[in-house]
């Protein structure tokens, strides 16, 4: 009760006095699991507040997705200056909103397939990938076709692709692989969905409480078990077409291009300082330069031979075309 | 008699009621409305084919849920009321009220840990069938999870109404020797036959808005309600014509069913003598106790079953190092001290409604109900298919140019928990004020006694202990949810089902599965909590 009266107040009290703080301060939006005490949030906003002497407020919301409706919601007016934790398939549409301004000169990144981007900021990335049990399946698939068309009773736990990244991922994973074809492939791919969760943390639940013994998750899921668990057991699946990737980014918004700090923390986002916590907390590939070298667990997961994506205009222009698409085909 | 009641406080306090419950919808729907009328296109296209078989899904297991929650229920709060000194039967009624603070995910876990691929009866059902088990995903997993969630809260509801049957009738019965069977259609029918409608209706209405369950366990889009194209047309699409055109679609729908459903019902003719009678005077026969026992063991097994697989996992977790955590702790008392306003706030809606309901209802005798009436009653009980995420997107919308918008989630939280828990404490209440009153009504208005005077006097004594179960209810409620917040979040309303989420959102199922027991024990020492405060010196144990 006390701490949520607290919030209130603080709340209040900060709406109030907004201007006259006397330190230079930095708003940043993001997702949840950034800002958790296991996230990379804590270690960030200690390292960037030493280096620019400000201070450094981070608000979170659920989600990438919800993380962009609150910002568009909040419009012009919005108290974010940087928001971080946006994904490809969403950027056309954040930068539709007209609530994103150019980001100037940054650091180098190394994402796979290069970075051209004049308003977002890639931070981490990541691929989506089959994970399986290794104590319930012997010989996991070697390929998505042999996924779609391998015995009925292994069964797979996917998201739903109308409320979850993983499960949109998964639709454009296929699509990218199938084409024209998806629909078939799904309805082949439907035979082993053992349930269609609404979001990530269902489905992972369900897989590791042993409901089934594949679940869509990341290529980097099994480094958490060897490092948090250390385990060997879950290991991701690799397929011969090539995995689909995700990359995260960040964008200084319209009332950030009116705050130094922000493009200064965007330099900062893709060094070493920021780069370097986001492996073991974030469970991503870092994707600007680090200086300690990766956890020996992550050289151990699956190396995609190719990478699979499209571009977030694609995404954008077809989304809703292919998600009808699959909707046809999975609720016959 | 007077012929009317202009200045009844009870009616006064009705409208105020109904007055804020509409200030909070209305509000949430104008915020909607505004934002979404300049493209309505998306409104127009969600009637599409698909539409319409997930509403025939939503209305076929929604029926199918309330049949097997309410059906057996009826039976199981007989055996229990039958056998008011039955070994653990105070216990038994205050785990019944847990199910509902469990947030839809660890349900789920709790019971696929039983009747899963990989639950303890897996083995069982496989050497039964030959073949691999398949799991109870599809309709048969829906259906019981929403058993698991509704038959305890409907046996709280009959045992509550069943309370009310007035101790001379007992003892009547007795005295002419009256056998369980003609005792049951005499006595006991009556009474659960008026509780009906309103105890299915708010069944259908739970089953009708369930999302995450279905999803979950029904295996893929076949199974979808239209809660989840609300829920898509906001979080993700961001489309509130949509989100607006479906709610108001779910609303009419439920009215159609409940209106249906108080044809079941009947009105109670109530017993207009002060009870005499101190105790209950039950011949229960020996073949009887034992088919009461058998029956009230099914119940507490089937519920039991996956809060038990809940326990175990959570007692799998470091319970002392998340004991331990700040956030843990700081969640705890938000979520207890959210539930407690929740809850106070549900319970004074629920009392103003239920007195003015009675109060218009004395007051017109034979003629047909006004709308008034119609709304203190099932109307006010619409809310609930109205879901949390419109309300809470509605008033974001609302209020983000009046300042800081996201400031007042507690205030929403708050709020919307309270009218959505508002139907479930007006069941509990209801019954007991109505009987009350049938016995109190005309001393009161021969004594002159009204108003608060009338409220602390005479009314008090007979609401006390449903206000504690409708208290408890709305309580158990207020901490399993989370739909408010699911749109924006906030950083103010970190709860516990929150912290569950979050940690099962990156790894920490264990985390996740000791949170969820912390969570059960929390619920379960508010209900035991409100159960004593509603005992007092009530003659009725």
């Amino acid at each position: 009760m006390r701490t949520l009266f607290y919030s209130v107040i603080s709340a209040l009290v900060l709406a109030a006095s907004g201007p006259a703080l006397a330190k230079d301060k930095l708003t940043v939006y993001t997702y949840e699991s950034f800002t958790a005490d296991w996230g990379p949030g804590p270690l960030v906003e200690k390292e960037f507040e030493a280096e620019c002497g400000c201070e450094v407020e981070f608000v979170s919301v659920a989600d990438g997705v919800a993380l962009l409706n609150r910002v568009k919601l909040e419009g012009a007016s919005t108290k974010a200056d940087i928001v971080l934790g946006l994904d490809t398939n969403l950027t056309a549409d954040a930068k539709a909103s007209n609530l994103f301004a150019p980001h100037g000169a940054v650091g180098a990144v190394d994402v796979p397939g290069g970075w051209k981007d004049d308003v977002f900021v890639p931070f981490d990335y990541g691929y989506f990938a089959v994970v399986y049990d290794t104590e319930k399946l012997k010989t996991p698939p070697k390929s998505l076709k042999e996924l779609v068309e391998g015995r009925a009773g292994d069964k797979i736990v996917i998201q739903d692709p109308r409320t979850s990244t993983p499960g949109l991922g998964l639709l454009l994973w296929v699509k990218s692989v199938y084409g024209d074809k998806a629909p078939e492939a799904w309805a082949k791919l439907k035979q082993k969905v053992l349930t269609v969760t609404p979001g990530w943390s269902e489905a992972y639940g369900l897989f590791t409480k042993g409901e089934a013994p594949m679940v869509l998750s990341y290529t980097t899921s099994p480094a958490y078990h060897m490092v948090a668990e250390n385990t060997q057991r879950y290991q991701a699946a690799s397929f011969e077409e090539g995995e689909y990737l995700q990359i995260e980014v960040a964008g200084i918004t319209t009332t950030g291009a009116k705050n130094p700090l922000a493009a200064k923390f965007l330099t900062f986002m893709t060094g070493p300082k920021f780069q370097d916590a986001i492996p073991e907390t974030n469970w991503m590939f870092p994707a600007g330069r680090t200086d300690k070298p990766l956890n020996p667990a992550f050289d151990k997961l699956v190396k995609p031979t190719k990478t699979l994506m499209f571009s977030p205009e694609e995404v954008a222009a077809n989304r809703k075309a292919w998600v009808d698409e699959w909707l046809a085909v999975m609720s016959k | 008699m007077r012929t009317s009641y202009p200045a009844d406080p009870r009616v006064t306090a009705g409208i105020v009621a109904l007055a804020a419950i509409g200030v909070l919808i209305g509000g949430a729907f104008t915020g909607l409305i505004l934002e979404g009328i300049h493209d309505l296109s998306g409104a127009w296209a969600a009637f599409d084919p698909y539409l319409l078989r997930v509403v025939r899904f939503t209305l076929w297991q929604a029926a199918l849920s309330m049949l097997l929650s309410v059906v057996p229920a009826l039976f199981v709060a007989r055996a229990l009321s039958r056998h008011p000194r039955f070994f653990g039967r105070a216990f038994i009624l205050q785990l019944f009220a847990v199910p509902l603070a469990l947030p839809a995910i660890v349900a789920a876990l709790g019971i696929l840990a039983l009747y899963g691929r990989a639950g303890y009866f897996a083995g069982l059902f496989s050497a039964a069938g030959g073949e691999g088990w398949p799991g109870i995903y599809g309709l048969s997993g829906i259906l019981v999870a929403h058993v698991f969630f509704n038959l305890p809260l409907s046996v709280r509801l009959f045992v509550e109404a069943l309370r009310t049957i007035p101790d001379d009738q007992w003892r009547l019965a007795s005295q002419l020797g009256i056998g369980a069977g003609p005792a049951f259609r005499l006595i006991e029918w009556p009474t659960l036959r008026a509780a009906l409608p309103g105890i299915a209706g708010l069944v259908f209405m739970l089953c009708i808005t369930s999302f995450t369950i279905v999803l979950i366990l029904g295996g893929g889009p076949a199974a979808t309600t239209l809660e989840v194209g609300i829920y898509q047309a906001l979080r993700f699409d961001f489309d509130p014509a949509r989100a607006v055109m479906l709610t108001l679609l779910q609303i009419a729908l439920t009215f159609t069913v409940v209106l249906a459903l108080t044809r079941l019902g009947a009105n109670i003719v109530g017993d207009t003598n002060l009870p005499v009678a101190q105790r209950r005077h039950l011949s229960v026969t020996s073949i009887e106790t034992w088919l009461n026992a058998v029956l009230i063991l099914l119940a507490l097994l089937f519920v039991v079953g996956p809060m038990a697989a809940t326990v175990t996992a959570g007692l799998g977790a470091d319970l002392g190092r998340l004991s331990g955590e700040t956030a843990v702790r700081q969640a705890t008392l938000t979520s207890v001290g959210l539930a407690f306003l929740s809850a106070v706030l549900s319970v004074m809606l629920s009392v103003a409604l239920t007195m003015a309901r009675r109060a218009l209802a004395v007051n017109r005798r034979a003629g047909p109900r006004t709308m008034l009436e119609y709304a203190t009653d099932t109307g006010a009980g619409f809310v609930l298919v109205v879901p949390p995420i419109v309300v809470g997107a509605g008033w974001f919308l609302l209020l983000r140019h009046a300042g800081d918008a996201f400031a007042i989630a507690p205030i929403m939280v708050v709020t919307v928990n309270a009218v959505m828990a508002m139907p479930f404490a007006l069941r509990a209440v209801r019954p007991a004020y109505d009987a009350a009153s049938e016995r109190h009504e005309r001393l009161c208005a021969q004594l002159g006694i009204s108003g608060w005077n009338r409220f602390i006097l005479v009314d008090w004594p007979s609401l006390r202990r449903p206000l504690a179960t409708a208290f408890a209810f709305a309580m158990a409620l207020s901490l399993g949810d989370l739909g408010v917040i699911a749109l924006f979040g906030s950083d103010s309303v970190r709860t516990l089902p929150y912290l569950i989420l979050a940690r099962m959102g990156s790894y920490r199922t264990q985390d996740a599965a000791g949170l969820a027991l912390l969570l059960g024990f929390v619920c379960l020492a508010l209900v035991l909590m409100a159960d004593r405060l509603g005992k007092g010196r009530s003659h009725d144990a």
